[in-house]
Protein backbone atom coordinates (compact mmCIF):
# COMPACT_ATOMS: atom_id res chain seq x y z
CA UNK A 1 0.00 0.00 0.00
CA UNK A 2 2.78 2.40 0.95
CA UNK A 3 4.46 1.71 -2.38
CA UNK A 4 1.78 3.52 -4.32
CA UNK A 5 1.76 6.59 -2.08
CA UNK A 6 5.55 6.78 -2.02
CA UNK A 7 5.73 6.53 -5.81
CA UNK A 8 3.24 9.32 -6.43
CA UNK A 9 5.10 11.46 -3.88
CA UNK A 10 8.37 10.76 -5.69
CA UNK A 11 6.82 11.77 -9.01
CA UNK A 12 5.67 15.10 -7.59
CA UNK A 13 9.11 15.58 -6.06
CA UNK A 14 10.70 15.14 -9.50
CA UNK A 15 8.61 18.01 -10.82
CA UNK A 16 9.60 20.15 -7.81
CA UNK A 17 13.31 19.48 -8.46
CA UNK A 18 13.03 21.40 -11.70
CA UNK A 19 11.44 24.39 -9.94
CA UNK A 20 14.14 24.63 -7.29
CA UNK A 21 16.92 24.29 -9.89
CA UNK A 22 18.40 20.96 -8.85
CA UNK A 23 18.34 19.41 -12.30
CA UNK A 24 21.84 17.93 -11.94
CA UNK A 25 20.75 15.91 -8.93
CA UNK A 26 17.56 14.69 -10.56
CA UNK A 27 18.65 11.29 -11.93
CA UNK A 28 20.70 10.17 -8.89
CA UNK A 29 18.04 11.41 -6.45
CA UNK A 30 15.25 9.62 -8.33
CA UNK A 31 17.22 6.40 -8.46
CA UNK A 32 17.91 6.62 -4.72
CA UNK A 33 14.22 7.34 -4.11
CA UNK A 34 13.22 4.32 -6.18
CA UNK A 35 15.69 2.13 -4.28
CA UNK A 36 14.00 3.33 -1.08
CA UNK A 37 10.59 2.47 -2.49
CA UNK A 38 11.94 -0.93 -3.51
CA UNK A 39 13.03 -1.59 0.08
CA UNK A 40 9.62 -0.45 1.31
CA UNK A 41 7.90 -2.81 -1.13
CA UNK A 42 10.06 -5.80 -0.28
CA UNK A 43 9.42 -5.25 3.42
CA UNK A 44 5.70 -5.83 2.78
CA UNK A 45 6.37 -9.29 1.35
CA UNK A 46 5.41 -11.13 4.51
CA UNK A 47 2.55 -8.84 5.43
CA UNK A 48 -0.37 -9.53 3.13
CA UNK A 49 -3.37 -7.36 3.76
CA UNK A 50 -6.02 -5.22 2.15
CA UNK A 51 -6.36 -1.47 2.50
CA UNK A 52 -8.97 1.24 1.87
CA UNK A 53 -11.96 -1.07 1.77
CA UNK A 54 -10.05 -3.65 -0.30
CA UNK A 55 -9.17 -1.11 -3.00
CA UNK A 56 -5.55 -2.26 -2.68
CA UNK A 57 -4.74 -5.86 -1.85
CA UNK A 58 -1.11 -6.56 -0.95
CA UNK A 59 0.08 -10.14 -1.34
CA UNK A 60 3.15 -12.04 -2.49
CA UNK A 61 2.09 -11.71 -6.14
CA UNK A 62 1.69 -7.94 -6.04
CA UNK A 63 4.87 -7.40 -4.02
CA UNK A 64 7.09 -9.48 -6.29
CA UNK A 65 5.76 -8.00 -9.51
CA UNK A 66 5.91 -4.45 -8.09
CA UNK A 67 9.54 -5.04 -7.17
CA UNK A 68 10.29 -6.21 -10.71
CA UNK A 69 8.62 -3.09 -12.15
CA UNK A 70 10.58 -0.82 -9.81
CA UNK A 71 13.87 -2.45 -10.83
CA UNK A 72 12.98 -2.00 -14.51
CA UNK A 73 12.09 1.66 -13.94
CA UNK A 74 15.41 2.27 -12.19
CA UNK A 75 17.17 1.02 -15.33
CA UNK A 76 14.97 3.09 -17.62
CA UNK A 77 15.59 6.25 -15.59
CA UNK A 78 19.33 5.64 -15.54
CA UNK A 79 19.21 5.40 -19.34
CA UNK A 80 17.20 8.61 -19.70
CA UNK A 81 20.08 10.78 -18.47
CA UNK A 82 21.99 10.11 -21.67
CA UNK A 83 18.97 9.84 -23.95
CA UNK A 84 17.54 13.28 -23.15
CA UNK A 85 20.94 15.01 -23.22
CA UNK A 86 19.78 17.49 -25.82
CA UNK A 87 16.46 18.21 -24.04
CA UNK A 88 17.82 18.92 -20.58
CA UNK A 89 15.05 21.40 -19.77
CA UNK A 90 12.42 18.68 -20.14
CA UNK A 91 14.29 15.98 -18.24
CA UNK A 92 12.23 16.32 -15.07
CA UNK A 93 8.96 16.02 -17.01
CA UNK A 94 10.07 12.83 -18.71
CA UNK A 95 11.27 11.29 -15.46
CA UNK A 96 8.13 12.32 -13.59
CA UNK A 97 5.97 10.75 -16.32
CA UNK A 98 7.97 7.53 -16.01
CA UNK A 99 7.39 7.48 -12.25
CA UNK A 100 3.66 8.05 -12.71
CA UNK A 101 3.68 5.26 -15.29
CA UNK A 102 5.25 3.04 -12.66
CA UNK A 103 2.55 3.98 -10.15
CA UNK A 104 -0.05 2.92 -12.71
CA UNK A 105 1.78 -0.38 -13.18
CA UNK A 106 1.89 -1.00 -9.42
CA UNK A 107 -1.83 -0.22 -9.14
CA UNK A 108 -2.50 -2.74 -11.91
CA UNK A 109 -0.95 -5.65 -10.04
CA UNK A 110 -2.15 -4.74 -6.54
CA UNK A 111 -5.81 -3.94 -7.15
CA UNK A 112 -8.56 -5.42 -5.04
CA UNK A 113 -11.31 -3.57 -6.81
CA UNK A 114 -12.00 -3.23 -10.52
CA UNK A 115 -12.07 0.57 -10.18
CA UNK A 116 -8.43 0.50 -9.11
CA UNK A 117 -7.60 -1.80 -12.01
CA UNK A 118 -9.20 0.59 -14.49
CA UNK A 119 -7.47 3.64 -13.03
CA UNK A 120 -4.12 1.82 -13.05
CA UNK A 121 -4.39 0.76 -16.67
CA UNK A 122 -5.40 4.27 -17.70
CA UNK A 123 -2.56 5.94 -15.79
CA UNK A 124 -0.11 3.57 -17.48
CA UNK A 125 -1.61 4.03 -20.95
CA UNK A 126 -1.93 7.82 -20.82
CA UNK A 127 1.70 8.14 -19.69
CA UNK A 128 2.74 5.94 -22.59
CA UNK A 129 0.74 8.00 -25.11
CA UNK A 130 2.66 11.07 -23.96
CA UNK A 131 6.02 9.31 -24.10
CA UNK A 132 5.33 7.80 -27.53
CA UNK A 133 4.56 11.21 -29.04
CA UNK A 134 7.20 13.03 -27.01
CA UNK A 135 9.54 13.76 -29.91
CA UNK A 136 7.26 16.61 -30.98
CA UNK A 137 8.89 17.69 -34.24
CA UNK A 138 9.42 14.18 -35.55
CA UNK A 139 6.56 13.07 -37.76
CA UNK A 140 7.24 9.38 -37.09
CA UNK A 141 6.88 9.93 -33.36
CA UNK A 142 3.66 11.89 -33.91
CA UNK A 143 2.26 9.08 -35.97
CA UNK A 144 3.27 6.46 -33.43
CA UNK A 145 1.66 8.49 -30.63
CA UNK A 146 -1.56 8.93 -32.58
CA UNK A 147 -1.83 5.26 -33.53
CA UNK A 148 -1.09 4.17 -30.00
CA UNK A 149 -3.59 6.66 -28.62
CA UNK A 150 -6.41 5.60 -30.94
CA UNK A 151 -5.95 1.87 -30.47
CA UNK A 152 -5.17 2.20 -26.77
CA UNK A 153 -8.32 4.15 -25.99
CA UNK A 154 -10.30 1.79 -28.20
CA UNK A 155 -9.01 -1.09 -26.08
CA UNK A 156 -9.77 0.86 -22.90
CA UNK A 157 -13.34 1.30 -24.10
CA UNK A 158 -13.66 -2.47 -24.57
CA UNK A 159 -12.17 -3.12 -21.11
CA UNK A 160 -14.60 -0.60 -19.60
CA UNK A 161 -17.53 -2.35 -21.26
CA UNK A 162 -16.28 -5.65 -19.88
CA UNK A 163 -16.04 -4.22 -16.35
CA UNK A 164 -19.58 -2.87 -16.76
CA UNK A 165 -20.86 -6.31 -17.73
CA UNK A 166 -19.12 -7.92 -14.75
CA UNK A 167 -20.69 -5.28 -12.51
CA UNK A 168 -24.07 -5.94 -14.05
CA UNK A 169 -23.75 -9.63 -13.33
CA UNK A 170 -22.34 -9.36 -9.81
CA UNK A 171 -23.48 -6.00 -8.45
CA UNK A 172 -20.03 -5.24 -7.05
CA UNK A 173 -16.56 -4.22 -8.17
CA UNK A 174 -14.77 -5.98 -5.34
CA UNK A 175 -12.73 -8.92 -6.65
CA UNK A 176 -13.04 -11.05 -3.52
CA UNK A 177 -16.83 -10.67 -3.53
CA UNK A 178 -16.88 -11.44 -7.25
CA UNK A 179 -14.75 -14.54 -6.63
CA UNK A 180 -17.24 -15.76 -4.03
CA UNK A 181 -20.28 -15.01 -6.18
CA UNK A 182 -18.73 -16.71 -9.19
CA UNK A 183 -18.73 -20.04 -7.31
CA UNK A 184 -22.51 -20.13 -7.31
CA UNK A 185 -24.11 -22.33 -9.91
CA UNK A 186 -26.38 -19.79 -11.58
CA UNK A 187 -24.33 -17.04 -13.18
CA UNK A 188 -25.94 -14.39 -15.38
CA UNK A 189 -24.72 -14.61 -18.98
CA UNK A 190 -23.24 -11.11 -18.53
CA UNK A 191 -20.37 -12.43 -16.44
CA UNK A 192 -18.68 -14.54 -19.15
CA UNK A 193 -19.34 -11.76 -21.67
CA UNK A 194 -17.60 -9.32 -19.36
CA UNK A 195 -14.63 -11.62 -18.82
CA UNK A 196 -14.34 -12.11 -22.60
CA UNK A 197 -14.41 -8.35 -23.28
CA UNK A 198 -11.82 -7.59 -20.58
CA UNK A 199 -9.62 -10.34 -21.99
CA UNK A 200 -9.87 -8.92 -25.52
CA UNK A 201 -8.90 -5.49 -24.20
CA UNK A 202 -5.91 -6.95 -22.37
CA UNK A 203 -4.87 -8.88 -25.51
CA UNK A 204 -4.69 -5.47 -27.19
CA UNK A 205 -2.45 -4.17 -24.43
CA UNK A 206 -0.05 -7.12 -24.50
CA UNK A 207 -0.12 -7.11 -28.33
CA UNK A 208 -1.16 -10.72 -28.88
CA UNK A 209 -2.20 -11.82 -32.37
CA UNK A 210 -4.81 -10.90 -33.77
CA UNK A 211 -4.69 -7.64 -31.80
CA UNK A 212 -1.02 -6.95 -32.50
CA UNK A 213 -1.10 -4.78 -35.63
CA UNK A 214 -0.37 -1.54 -33.78
CA UNK A 215 2.78 -2.80 -32.06
CA UNK A 216 5.39 -2.76 -34.89
CA UNK A 217 4.44 0.73 -36.07
CA UNK A 218 4.30 2.20 -32.59
CA UNK A 219 7.56 0.54 -31.52
CA UNK A 220 9.36 1.78 -34.63
CA UNK A 221 8.08 5.34 -34.50
CA UNK A 222 8.45 6.08 -30.80
CA UNK A 223 11.70 7.43 -29.37
CA UNK A 224 14.01 4.49 -28.59
CA UNK A 225 13.76 4.84 -24.82
CA UNK A 226 9.96 4.79 -25.00
CA UNK A 227 10.16 1.64 -27.09
CA UNK A 228 12.29 0.13 -24.35
CA UNK A 229 9.63 1.10 -21.79
CA UNK A 230 6.82 -0.37 -23.84
CA UNK A 231 8.50 -3.61 -24.72
CA UNK A 232 9.69 -4.37 -21.20
CA UNK A 233 7.69 -2.62 -18.49
CA UNK A 234 4.33 -2.15 -20.22
CA UNK A 235 4.21 -5.63 -21.75
CA UNK A 236 5.14 -7.41 -18.53
CA UNK A 237 2.65 -5.31 -16.57
CA UNK A 238 -0.23 -6.07 -18.91
CA UNK A 239 0.58 -9.79 -18.83
CA UNK A 240 0.75 -9.89 -15.02
CA UNK A 241 -2.52 -7.96 -14.82
CA UNK A 242 -4.34 -10.35 -17.12
CA UNK A 243 -3.08 -13.24 -14.99
CA UNK A 244 -4.13 -11.51 -11.77
CA UNK A 245 -7.56 -10.58 -13.14
CA UNK A 246 -8.38 -14.16 -14.04
CA UNK A 247 -7.11 -15.58 -10.75
CA UNK A 248 -8.49 -12.83 -8.47
CA UNK A 249 -11.99 -13.08 -9.86
CA UNK A 250 -11.82 -16.85 -9.82
CA UNK A 251 -13.04 -16.75 -13.40
CA UNK A 252 -13.58 -20.46 -13.94
CA UNK A 253 -11.42 -20.91 -17.03
CA UNK A 254 -13.73 -23.00 -19.13
CA UNK A 255 -12.72 -25.38 -21.88
CA UNK A 256 -13.70 -22.94 -24.64
CA UNK A 257 -11.68 -20.18 -22.99
CA UNK A 258 -8.63 -22.43 -22.84
CA UNK A 259 -9.00 -23.26 -26.54
CA UNK A 260 -9.04 -19.52 -27.31
CA UNK A 261 -5.91 -18.98 -25.21
CA UNK A 262 -4.14 -21.87 -26.95
CA UNK A 263 -5.01 -20.53 -30.40
CA UNK A 264 -4.04 -16.94 -29.57
CA UNK A 265 -0.81 -18.15 -28.03
CA UNK A 266 0.12 -20.28 -31.06
CA UNK A 267 -0.81 -17.50 -33.48
CA UNK A 268 1.21 -14.90 -31.54
CA UNK A 269 4.34 -17.03 -31.52
CA UNK A 270 4.11 -18.00 -35.17
CA UNK A 271 3.17 -14.62 -36.61
CA UNK A 272 5.64 -12.79 -34.36
CA UNK A 273 8.58 -15.00 -35.22
CA UNK A 274 7.91 -15.30 -38.94
CA UNK A 275 7.35 -11.57 -39.41
CA UNK A 276 10.48 -10.79 -37.39
CA UNK A 277 12.62 -12.77 -39.85
CA UNK A 278 12.32 -10.17 -42.62
CA UNK A 279 12.72 -6.97 -40.61
CA UNK A 280 15.67 -4.67 -41.23
CA UNK A 281 14.88 -2.26 -38.40
CA UNK A 282 16.00 -3.51 -35.00
CA UNK A 283 13.15 -1.84 -33.07
CA UNK A 284 10.61 -3.39 -35.43
CA UNK A 285 12.31 -6.76 -35.08
CA UNK A 286 12.14 -6.53 -31.30
CA UNK A 287 8.46 -5.55 -31.58
CA UNK A 288 7.71 -8.80 -33.39
CA UNK A 289 9.92 -10.68 -30.97
CA UNK A 290 7.84 -9.11 -28.16
CA UNK A 291 4.66 -10.36 -29.83
CA UNK A 292 6.06 -13.90 -29.86
CA UNK A 293 7.11 -13.60 -26.20
CA UNK A 294 3.55 -12.49 -25.36
CA UNK A 295 2.49 -15.77 -26.94
CA UNK A 296 4.85 -17.75 -24.69
CA UNK A 297 3.70 -15.88 -21.59
CA UNK A 298 0.05 -16.58 -22.43
CA UNK A 299 0.82 -20.27 -21.86
CA UNK A 300 0.84 -19.55 -18.11
CA UNK A 301 -2.90 -18.85 -18.26
CA UNK A 302 -3.55 -22.53 -18.96
CA UNK A 303 -2.59 -23.68 -15.47
CA UNK A 304 -3.31 -20.67 -13.30
CA UNK A 305 -3.08 -22.57 -10.00
CA UNK A 306 0.66 -23.03 -9.97
CA UNK A 307 2.15 -20.94 -12.77
CA UNK A 308 2.48 -17.55 -11.04
CA UNK A 309 6.12 -18.27 -10.22
CA UNK A 310 6.81 -19.24 -13.83
CA UNK A 311 5.20 -16.06 -15.11
CA UNK A 312 7.33 -13.95 -12.76
CA UNK A 313 10.47 -15.78 -13.82
CA UNK A 314 9.72 -15.53 -17.52
CA UNK A 315 8.78 -11.87 -17.20
CA UNK A 316 11.98 -11.08 -15.28
CA UNK A 317 14.16 -12.96 -17.78
CA UNK A 318 12.50 -11.37 -20.80
CA UNK A 319 12.45 -7.82 -19.48
CA UNK A 320 16.02 -7.85 -18.14
CA UNK A 321 17.38 -9.06 -21.46
CA UNK A 322 15.19 -6.46 -23.17
CA UNK A 323 16.71 -3.70 -21.03
CA UNK A 324 20.25 -4.91 -21.80
CA UNK A 325 19.51 -5.04 -25.54
CA UNK A 326 17.92 -1.59 -25.57
CA UNK A 327 20.81 -0.08 -23.61
CA UNK A 328 23.14 -1.15 -26.41
CA UNK A 329 20.68 0.01 -29.09
CA UNK A 330 20.48 3.43 -27.41
CA UNK A 331 24.26 3.71 -27.48
CA UNK A 332 24.68 2.53 -31.07
CA UNK A 333 21.81 4.49 -32.59
CA UNK A 334 22.35 7.77 -30.77
CA UNK A 335 22.30 10.64 -33.30
CA UNK A 336 21.38 8.28 -36.17
CA UNK A 337 18.07 8.80 -37.95
CA UNK A 338 17.04 5.14 -37.84
CA UNK A 339 17.75 1.88 -36.04
CA UNK A 340 18.54 -0.31 -39.05
CA UNK A 341 20.81 -3.33 -38.68
CA UNK A 342 23.42 -1.49 -40.81
CA UNK A 343 24.22 0.62 -37.74
CA UNK A 344 25.36 -2.48 -35.88
CA UNK A 345 27.92 -3.58 -38.45
CA UNK A 346 31.31 -4.20 -36.92
CA UNK A 347 30.28 -3.48 -33.34
CA UNK A 348 32.17 -6.62 -32.32
CA UNK A 349 35.45 -4.97 -33.33
CA UNK A 350 34.84 -1.38 -32.34
CA UNK A 351 33.16 -2.10 -29.04
CA UNK A 352 33.56 -5.75 -27.96
CA UNK A 353 31.98 -5.31 -24.51
CA UNK A 354 28.67 -3.90 -25.73
CA UNK A 355 28.58 -6.39 -28.59
CA UNK A 356 29.01 -9.23 -26.10
CA UNK A 357 26.21 -7.83 -23.92
CA UNK A 358 23.83 -7.50 -26.87
CA UNK A 359 24.72 -11.04 -27.94
CA UNK A 360 23.96 -12.30 -24.42
CA UNK A 361 20.63 -10.47 -24.33
CA UNK A 362 19.58 -11.87 -27.70
CA UNK A 363 20.69 -15.39 -26.74
CA UNK A 364 18.61 -15.11 -23.58
CA UNK A 365 15.55 -14.08 -25.64
CA UNK A 366 16.16 -16.96 -28.04
CA UNK A 367 16.45 -19.38 -25.11
CA UNK A 368 20.06 -20.56 -25.20
CA UNK A 369 21.32 -22.15 -21.94
CA UNK A 370 23.03 -20.45 -19.02
CA UNK A 371 20.92 -17.35 -19.71
CA UNK A 372 17.67 -16.99 -17.81
CA UNK A 373 15.56 -17.14 -20.97
CA UNK A 374 16.40 -20.81 -21.43
CA UNK A 375 15.30 -21.89 -17.95
CA UNK A 376 12.19 -19.72 -18.19
CA UNK A 377 11.17 -21.52 -21.36
CA UNK A 378 12.16 -24.91 -19.95
CA UNK A 379 9.99 -24.67 -16.85
CA UNK A 380 7.14 -23.06 -18.76
CA UNK A 381 7.11 -25.80 -21.40
CA UNK A 382 7.38 -28.66 -18.92
CA UNK A 383 4.52 -27.20 -16.89
CA UNK A 384 2.37 -26.82 -19.99
CA UNK A 385 3.05 -30.45 -20.95
CA UNK A 386 1.94 -31.50 -17.47
CA UNK A 387 -1.27 -29.52 -17.98
CA UNK A 388 -1.84 -31.62 -21.11
CA UNK A 389 -1.13 -29.29 -24.03
CA UNK A 390 1.48 -31.25 -25.97
CA UNK A 391 0.67 -29.72 -29.38
CA UNK A 392 1.04 -26.20 -28.03
CA UNK A 393 4.47 -27.03 -26.61
CA UNK A 394 5.59 -28.57 -29.91
CA UNK A 395 4.57 -25.38 -31.75
CA UNK A 396 6.39 -23.33 -29.11
CA UNK A 397 9.61 -25.33 -29.46
CA UNK A 398 9.53 -25.06 -33.26
CA UNK A 399 9.01 -21.32 -32.85
CA UNK A 400 11.97 -21.02 -30.50
CA UNK A 401 14.11 -22.58 -33.22
CA UNK A 402 12.77 -20.14 -35.84
CA UNK A 403 13.49 -17.22 -33.53
CA UNK A 404 17.20 -18.13 -33.39
CA UNK A 405 17.31 -17.17 -37.10
CA UNK A 406 16.61 -13.47 -36.68
CA UNK A 407 18.49 -13.08 -33.42
CA UNK A 408 21.57 -14.51 -35.14
CA UNK A 409 21.09 -12.17 -38.09
CA UNK A 410 21.88 -9.27 -35.76
CA UNK A 411 24.70 -11.13 -33.99
CA UNK A 412 26.36 -12.02 -37.31
CA UNK A 413 26.05 -8.41 -38.48
CA UNK A 414 27.97 -7.31 -35.38
CA UNK A 415 30.83 -9.77 -35.75
CA UNK A 416 31.33 -10.46 -39.47
CA UNK A 417 30.65 -7.13 -41.23
CA UNK A 418 33.02 -4.19 -41.45
CA UNK A 419 32.31 -1.16 -39.29
CA UNK A 420 30.98 1.90 -41.10
CA UNK A 421 32.22 4.51 -38.65
CA UNK A 422 33.45 4.41 -35.10
CA UNK A 423 31.42 5.71 -32.17
CA UNK A 424 33.11 7.83 -29.56
CA UNK A 425 32.55 8.29 -25.84
CA UNK A 426 31.78 5.82 -23.09
CA UNK A 427 28.59 6.95 -21.35
CA UNK A 428 28.95 5.44 -17.88
CA UNK A 429 25.25 5.02 -17.15
CA UNK A 430 24.50 3.14 -20.36
CA UNK A 431 27.43 0.79 -19.76
CA UNK A 432 26.35 0.36 -16.14
CA UNK A 433 22.74 -0.46 -17.01
CA UNK A 434 23.77 -2.89 -19.74
CA UNK A 435 26.26 -4.72 -17.51
CA UNK A 436 24.05 -4.86 -14.41
CA UNK A 437 20.98 -6.06 -16.29
CA UNK A 438 22.82 -8.81 -18.17
CA UNK A 439 24.50 -9.90 -14.92
CA UNK A 440 21.09 -10.03 -13.21
CA UNK A 441 19.84 -12.10 -16.13
CA UNK A 442 22.78 -14.50 -15.74
CA UNK A 443 22.24 -14.71 -11.99
CA UNK A 444 18.60 -15.62 -12.58
CA UNK A 445 19.75 -18.25 -15.04
CA UNK A 446 22.19 -19.79 -12.55
CA UNK A 447 19.84 -19.66 -9.56
CA UNK A 448 16.28 -19.97 -10.88
CA UNK A 449 14.91 -20.84 -7.46
CA UNK A 450 15.64 -17.29 -6.25
CA UNK A 451 12.62 -16.05 -8.16
CA UNK A 452 10.61 -19.22 -8.69
CA UNK A 453 10.12 -19.81 -4.97
CA UNK A 454 8.78 -16.32 -4.33
CA UNK A 455 5.40 -17.40 -5.66
CA UNK A 456 4.69 -21.03 -4.93
CA UNK B 1 -36.45 5.54 -10.29
CA UNK B 2 -36.58 1.80 -9.78
CA UNK B 3 -40.19 1.79 -11.00
CA UNK B 4 -39.15 3.28 -14.30
CA UNK B 5 -36.42 0.67 -14.62
CA UNK B 6 -38.90 -2.12 -13.93
CA UNK B 7 -41.22 -0.60 -16.45
CA UNK B 8 -38.65 -0.38 -19.22
CA UNK B 9 -36.59 -3.44 -18.34
CA UNK B 10 -32.83 -3.68 -17.92
CA UNK B 11 -32.50 -5.48 -21.28
CA UNK B 12 -33.55 -2.40 -23.19
CA UNK B 13 -30.87 -0.36 -21.45
CA UNK B 14 -28.32 -2.97 -22.47
CA UNK B 15 -29.54 -2.92 -26.06
CA UNK B 16 -29.34 0.87 -26.18
CA UNK B 17 -25.82 0.87 -24.77
CA UNK B 18 -24.65 -1.86 -27.11
CA UNK B 19 -26.05 0.03 -30.10
CA UNK B 20 -24.34 3.26 -29.00
CA UNK B 21 -21.10 1.35 -28.34
CA UNK B 22 -21.21 -0.20 -31.81
CA UNK B 23 -21.85 3.21 -33.39
CA UNK B 24 -18.68 4.36 -31.63
CA UNK B 25 -16.72 1.30 -32.79
CA UNK B 26 -17.75 1.78 -36.41
CA UNK B 27 -16.93 5.47 -36.17
CA UNK B 28 -13.41 4.62 -35.02
CA UNK B 29 -12.99 2.05 -37.77
CA UNK B 30 -14.45 3.95 -40.73
CA UNK B 31 -14.13 7.72 -40.20
CA UNK B 32 -10.89 9.32 -41.37
CA UNK B 33 -11.10 12.70 -39.65
CA UNK B 34 -9.24 12.52 -36.35
CA UNK B 35 -11.70 14.76 -34.48
CA UNK B 36 -14.61 12.51 -35.47
CA UNK B 37 -12.61 9.47 -34.39
CA UNK B 38 -12.14 11.13 -30.99
CA UNK B 39 -15.87 11.79 -30.79
CA UNK B 40 -16.54 8.13 -31.60
CA UNK B 41 -14.29 7.04 -28.75
CA UNK B 42 -16.23 9.36 -26.46
CA UNK B 43 -19.49 7.78 -27.63
CA UNK B 44 -18.09 4.35 -26.76
CA UNK B 45 -17.11 5.46 -23.26
CA UNK B 46 -20.38 7.30 -22.64
CA UNK B 47 -22.43 4.31 -23.80
CA UNK B 48 -20.69 2.33 -21.06
CA UNK B 49 -21.33 5.12 -18.53
CA UNK B 50 -25.04 4.96 -19.33
CA UNK B 51 -25.03 1.22 -18.72
CA UNK B 52 -23.15 1.68 -15.44
CA UNK B 53 -25.88 4.01 -14.17
CA UNK B 54 -28.61 1.64 -15.32
CA UNK B 55 -26.96 -1.31 -13.57
CA UNK B 56 -26.41 0.83 -10.51
CA UNK B 57 -30.14 1.46 -10.23
CA UNK B 58 -30.89 -2.16 -11.08
CA UNK B 59 -28.74 -3.40 -8.18
CA UNK B 60 -29.76 -0.51 -5.86
CA UNK B 61 -26.05 0.11 -5.31
CA UNK B 62 -24.19 3.43 -5.55
CA UNK B 63 -20.79 2.01 -6.58
CA UNK B 64 -21.70 2.03 -10.26
CA UNK B 65 -22.49 5.74 -10.21
CA UNK B 66 -19.21 6.50 -8.44
CA UNK B 67 -17.38 4.51 -11.09
CA UNK B 68 -18.93 6.76 -13.74
CA UNK B 69 -17.17 9.74 -12.18
CA UNK B 70 -13.87 7.93 -12.42
CA UNK B 71 -14.39 6.93 -16.01
CA UNK B 72 -15.46 10.48 -16.97
CA UNK B 73 -12.35 11.97 -15.37
CA UNK B 74 -10.16 9.40 -17.11
CA UNK B 75 -11.85 10.04 -20.46
CA UNK B 76 -11.26 13.78 -20.08
CA UNK B 77 -7.56 13.22 -19.34
CA UNK B 78 -7.27 10.85 -22.28
CA UNK B 79 -8.82 13.29 -24.73
CA UNK B 80 -6.61 16.11 -23.45
CA UNK B 81 -3.53 14.05 -24.32
CA UNK B 82 -5.04 12.97 -27.64
CA UNK B 83 -5.80 16.55 -28.67
CA UNK B 84 -2.25 17.58 -27.76
CA UNK B 85 -0.88 14.86 -30.06
CA UNK B 86 -3.33 16.00 -32.74
CA UNK B 87 -2.12 19.62 -32.48
CA UNK B 88 1.49 18.56 -32.98
CA UNK B 89 0.47 16.47 -36.01
CA UNK B 90 -1.40 19.43 -37.44
CA UNK B 91 1.65 21.66 -36.99
CA UNK B 92 3.86 19.17 -38.83
CA UNK B 93 1.47 18.05 -41.55
CA UNK B 94 -1.13 20.79 -41.91
CA UNK B 95 -3.94 18.23 -41.86
CA UNK B 96 -5.79 16.03 -39.39
CA UNK B 97 -6.77 13.30 -41.82
CA UNK B 98 -5.44 10.07 -40.33
CA UNK B 99 -4.93 8.61 -43.81
CA UNK B 100 -1.96 10.94 -44.12
CA UNK B 101 -0.19 9.06 -41.34
CA UNK B 102 1.57 6.35 -43.26
CA UNK B 103 5.28 6.84 -42.76
CA UNK B 104 5.50 3.68 -40.67
CA UNK B 105 5.05 0.56 -42.78
CA UNK B 106 6.64 -2.81 -43.21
Amino acid sequence: MNTLIALVGLGVLCLLFEIINLRKLLVPATILGLLGVLALTVSEYNMPGSYYGNMIAVNAFSVSFSSLFIVLTIFLIALSHNFYESHQSKLSDFIAIKIFLLSGAVAMVSFGNLAMFFLGIEVLSISLYILAASSRLNLKSNEAGMKYFLLGSFASGIILFGICMIYGAMGTFDTTEIAELSRSAELPIWFPIGIALVTIGMFFKIAAVPFHFWAPDVYEGSPALTTATMSTLAKVTAMATLFKLLTAMNAEISYQYQIVVVIVSMASMTVGNIMALKQANVKRMLAFSGISHAGYMLMTLLSTNNSAGNLLYYAAAYSLSGIAAFAVILYVCKNRDNEDIVNFHGLGKTNPLLAAILTGALLSMAGIPIFAGFFAKLTLFSQTIQAGYLVLVIVAVVNSIISVGYYFKLILAMYTKEADKARTGTPVLIYGVAIVSILLNLALGLFPSLVMDLLG
Amino acid sequence: MNNILNHIGIENYIFLSVILFCIGVFGVLYRRNAIIVFMSIEIMLNAVNLLFVAFSTYHQDAQGQVFVFFSMAVAAAEVAVGLAILVSIFRNLGSIDIDNLKKLKG
